[in-house]
């Protein structure tokens, strides 16, 4: 479906990465696995360092610390935030949500709009959209989206598959009400047919966690897995990113009206260079257009990777001049989601590091 | 050289101990695993200076040296 959004901005992006870095060769020096080949991925994949959190850290933590940072640089206030969303698959607790942990643990008045959502790597664009509705009601003026995940502890550090690329990481965007600001363009589509190819399938109502979901299984190609850890169809999720996305940014920039020339930079969801490079391919989009670089510095946050490329790669173009995105996110779900933005300069777009105990 | 033994060429600079003449199922008789098949892929891309398209990265595209040889003619390497 198409969407549409009038009179709302965003104001500004904020990254925050856990302090623990991981090197891709030394994970995989752990496996029996020959590291003529692990160059060889490193060159394709993008695969190099990955910022992983303590076991001891959780999603509000990093969220708290982002938000400490802008309070003290000035950029907000707490009495401003009228409504705080997050993006979460790794939760603090299943009950309450922890959005309502990170307000309380900021002291933020209870006049306020809090949610979560339980999303993956389409969940920024949702984030955005959930946003953008919301600025719709008079009564919010300022909404704080927050991406934030610490999967890498439900991911198996037997599979070889998987671990090498996971991250943890959080992001908080500030979008404002701007009844001057040009119309924000979406286009969402979700499968639910295909909510196997990306699971997690322990740990839930459905399969409780036991000493039996935790058991390692072999997953094939020496890999090892657990019911508590996450699986993902890798060859049926790339057939769908191929299949679906490239459509779906058509379908977007004509609803626009827009010409793909005329977008400065394709920010999206970032599973590894490849596939972005066959994506950017397909729609014929230069790679320079199109930042890949996001799993070789950091790995793959989930719903946190297209605000973190943001930060990462176009951090003094953003607060310099106006700019043109077009954003995409896809996975768990299934979910396929895009957005045409039209920015002003944005009052901050950078990343800071979650100092982890004991760095 | 004829694209068979390019292509031949390319699957040992990929996994320099299998014997990909005598398979008729690469990846089901073990010669390539998933990461194999994206290195794979990315060697063709650049030996060809071509790009396979993401739709085409299949299993029955690289099954074998003629199913990967049939790709490339339809994607003019050849």
């Amino acid at each position: 479906m198409n969407l549409l959004f009038p009179g709302a901005r965003v104001q500004g992006i904020l990254g925050v990465v856990p302090s623990t870095e991981l090197d891709f060769l030394e994970d995989m020096r752990r496996f029996d696995f020959p590291e003529a080949k692990s160059l060889k991925l490193k060159m394709v994949m993008g695969y190099d360092k990955h910022r992983v959190a303590h076991p001891s850290t959780c999603v509000s933590d990093l969220a708290v610390h982002g938000f400490q940072h802008l309070f003290a640089q000035g950029v907000l206030q707490p009495a401003e935030i009228d409504a705080l969303i997050l993006v979460t698959q790794s939760p603090d607790y299943l009950v309450p949500p922890t959005s309502f942990v990170i307000a309380g643990r900021l002291g933020l008045p209870p006049d306020l709009y809090c949610l979560d959502i339980n999303q993956g790597c389409a969940g920024y664009v949702i984030g955005l959209f959930q946003a953008l509705q919301l600025l719709q009601q008079p009564a919010i003026r300022t909404v704080a989206l927050v991406n934030a995940d610490v999967l890498s502890r439900r991911v198996s550090r037997k599979d070889k598959n998987s671990w090498p690329l996971a991250g943890d990481a959080a992001a908080i965007t500030l979008l404002r009400a701007d009844p001057a600001a040009p119309p924000v363009h979406g286009n969402l589509k979700c499968d639910g047919a295909r909510h196997q190819a990306l699971v997690i399938p322990a740990g839930g109502f459905r399969t409780p966690s036991t000493a039996d979901t935790a058991r390692l299984e072999d997953a094939g190609e020496n890999n090892w897995r657990s019911l508590d850890h996450l699986r993902m169809d890798g060859a049926g999720v790339f057939n769908f990113v191929m299949t679906e996305v490239p459509p779906m940014i058509d379908a977007l920039l004509q609803a626009a009206g827009v010409v793909r020339d005329s977008v400065d930079s394709f920010l999206f969801h970032q599973p590894n260079r490849f596939m972005l490079h066959k994506l950017a391919d397909a729609m014929g989009v230069p790679h320079d257009r199109m930042p890949a670089n996001l799993v070789e510095k950091f790995g793959n946050s989930n719903s946190v990777t297209i605000p973190l490329t943001a930060a990462l790669n176009l951090g003094p173009d953003l607060t310099r001049r106006p700019m043109r995105l077009c954003l995409a996110g896809f996975g768990v779900g299934l979910t396929w989601g895009s957005l045409l933005l039209d920015t002003a300069p944005l009052d901050f777009c950078e990343w800071i590091e979650y100092p982890e105990p004991g760095a | 050289m004829n694209l068979e033994t390019r292509l031949l060429n390319l699957l040992h600079s990929v996994r320099p101990e299998a014997d990909f003449t005598s398979s008729q199922d690469f990846v089901g008789d073990g010669l390539l695993d998933s990461f194999d098949l994206v290195t794979l892929v990315a060697e063709i891309d650049r030996a060809f200076s071509l790009s396979v398209p993401g739709t085409d990265i299949l299993p029955e595209n690289f099954q074998n040296l003629a199913a990967i040889a049939a790709l490339l003619r339809r994607l003019g390497a050849a």
